[in-house]
């Protein structure tokens, strides 16, 4: 996991990480999840695979329902893994810590503390006994600046506005400094134009940081404007990876002159086709 | 008293400082405390006027300041007004009432007549058992506190486990609903028996009443913090000590006030009954006193003590709780 400030060199960087074949970062090996409850055992995700590189922005897509944040939560280590195994770095995953940072669908700020306040708790608690006071106050305004908050540094969430929560949530996430950042739905709630604004700052902040990201979505166009590869989950339940599709799209990827790129349109012509003929040819098999 | 006490907290977040705001949109309320300072000049309003809120609440015109010290009194005088011709309505009923030389409780004016000292001068000494009764009311509050500050800090460590923790609820639980239920002052001769003091047993009756409510409201507000709040902790793997006082307390503290709230309010009813039965200098034992030696008036005015007591401590720990849980109510 690299940082750095310079925009251009960790651009520089996040290429060579995703040209590059490089070695697996993130494994999930065969995984199934499935809930017992009452003796009634629901079987949830059957037998996912995907090896996900350093530097990649990996996006899972699929009918609601489907186990996708299931997956997420997993690789968080915010659930249990029913067979299988999860590996991030050679390790296996079975609790979830702030290298592996999440930002949840509905931001899940704390109340009672500030913006400020509720970075600062992540960046105490992960960096509390490495950086001094000053250097974590610097670190919480640093990831507040990437995300352009730090104008309501000293608000409470409840007085900000829903785009703004989640920039604050991401600014969080990032602030763990995690070797990957998982993303919820992070966009879910939010209507569309504000969801444009944080997609080009979460695309921004990839392109500086060169962060591995996995983002859970159900929304075709951000999956294919934001992505390296787009993983296509069938529906559930026991669901299972369908298809996995790399997104060839040069960066930095502008929003505009996307719409009209043949590229662009054949891999969101190709997401569609599964999510409304492949996974509906599922749910009758 | 009761009645009053309804009515004023009806009206009081109307006598705010911002009160068509307040009355109309309790988020700006919220907001208005925690605003920037030096954002902009004129307080509350400045926050309706930063892009986020004005988009929902477009910025009311702004009236001068003359006209809104007018409005504040206009808005304070409606709220006090009514009460204070209620309770000269009721003195009036009560005095007509009374009024007959063969009534067998005293009329408001011979109230006056008989007990103006107690009425007038609450901090006066004049001999060991011949005390004004803010004296007798600063004793009980002093047991009052001792009980009840006990009370909270077990009743919420012992919440925060039932609230917590699956077996400590199914073990504990039972043991306390069957022990709430048991009235404040059949404790009494057992804590006599066990402290073989007054002082401390009155102290004990107040801890054994005030605590199931706030126990049983720390466990359900522990038990309602979202699971989100859970994840977060979990991410940044916060231990118990860190979960307990940045997660649990803050995310519980609207539940955890109103347990103080009602653990204050039964304190109060029961110090009275404890002390009219263990003696001393407290304001029930002065009741108990007073009914001995036939002194009706005494006993009324110091009803009227009571009240006003039980009803600040009602008030004052509903302020710290609104004031503590502020963050949470406005989101």
């Amino acid at each position: 996991m690299i940082a750095r400030i310079d925009p251009k060199a960790a651009y520089e960087h996040e290429i060579q990480s995703t040209t590059a074949v490089g070695k697996p970062f993130l494994k999930i090996e065969g995984v199934d999840k499935s809930y017992t409850r009452g003796g009634v055992t629901n079987e949830v995700l059957r037998d996912v695979s995907l090896t996900i590189n350093k530097g990649e922005f990996v996006a899972v897509i699929g009918h609601s329902g489907c186990g996708k944040s299931t997956i997420l939560n997993m690789i968080a280590g915010l659930t249990t893994v029913t067979h299988g195994a999860i590996l991030l770095e050679d390790r296996e995953v079975n609790a979830p810590g702030p290298d592996r940072a999440v930002v949840f669908q509905n931001h899940s700020l704390l109340p009672w503390l500030t913006v400020y306040d509720n970075v600062k708790l992540a960046v105490d608690k992960v960096f509390g006994g490495v950086k001094s006071r000053s250097e974590r106050h610097e670190w919480v305004m640093e990831k507040l600046e990437l995300v352009h908050m730090t104008h309501a540094k000293d608000r409470r969430p409840g007085e900000i506005s829903g785009g703004m929560k989640q920039r604050v949530g991401i600014a969080r996430a990032l602030a763990m400094e995690p070797k990957v950042l998982l993303m919820d739905e992070p966009f879910g709630a939010l209507d569309a134009l504000t969801r444009a604004h944080l997609q080009d700052s979460v695309m921004e902040i990839h392109a500086r940081l060169g962060n591995t990201a996995i983002m859970i979505t159900h929304d075709v166009d951000e999956a294919v404007l934001l992505s390296d590869r787009i993983v296509m989950l069938t529906n559930g339940p026991s669901a299972r990876v369908g298809e996995v599709l790399a997104v060839d799209l040069p960066r930095p990827r502008q929003r505009l002159e996307l719409v009209n790129d043949p590229r662009y349109l054949a891999a969101r012509g190709s997401v569609l086709r599964f999510l409304y003929e492949r996974s509906h040819y599922v749910e009758a098999a | 008293m009761t009645l009053t006490a309804i009515k004023r907290s009806l009206v009081d977040t109307a006598a705010g400082p911002v009160p068509a705001a307040a009355a109309a949109k309790p988020m700006l309320a919220a907001v208005a405390p925690v605003a920037p300072a030096g954002s902009q000049p004129t307080g509350p309003i400045a926050v309706v006027a930063t892009p986020i809120v004005s988009s929902t609440h477009p910025a009311r015109p702004q009236s001068s300041r003359a006209t809104k010290i007018g409005e504040q009194i206009g808005s304070i005088l409606a709220s006090v007004l009514p009460s204070l011709v209620v309770v000269a309505l009721l003195l009036a009923v009560w005095e007509i009432a009374c009024a007959s030389p063969k009534a067998s409780l005293p009329a408001p004016s011979k109230i006056w007549l008989e007990a103006k000292d107690l009425i007038v001068a609450p901090f006066f000494v004049n001999g060991p058992q011949d005390i004004g009764l803010g004296w007798r009311v600063l004793t009980s509050l002093q047991r009052v506190a001792i009980g009840f500050g006990l009370a909270a800090v077990v009743g919420i460590l012992l919440g925060a486990l039932v609230g917590q923790s699956k077996w400590a609820m199914r073990g504990l639980d039972p043991v306390f609903q069957v022990l709430r239920t048991v009235p404040p002052l059949a404790w009494l001769p057992l804590s006599l028996a066990a402290f073989r003091d007054a002082n401390p047993s009155a102290i004990f009756v107040i801890f054994i009443t005030a605590i199931w409510p706030i126990i049983i409201n720390t466990a359900v507000g522990i038990r309602n913090i979202p699971q989100d709040y859970r994840n977060v902790a979990a991410v940044l793997r916060l231990n118990h000590v860190e979960f307990f006082w940045r997660i649990m307390i803050p995310s519980a503290a609207p539940y955890i006030f109103t347990g103080l709230r009602i653990g204050i309010g039964l304190s109060w009813l029961a110090i009275v009954a404890a002390e009219m039965l263990t003696g001393g200098v407290g304001i029930g034992f002065f009741i108990w006193d007073a009914w001995n030696s036939s002194r009706l008036s005494d006993i009324i005015v110091a009803l009227v003590y009571i009240g006003l007591v039980g009803f600040l401590l009602d008030r004052v720990v509903s302020a710290v709780g609104n004031l503590a849980t502020r963050g949470i109510q406005a989101s």
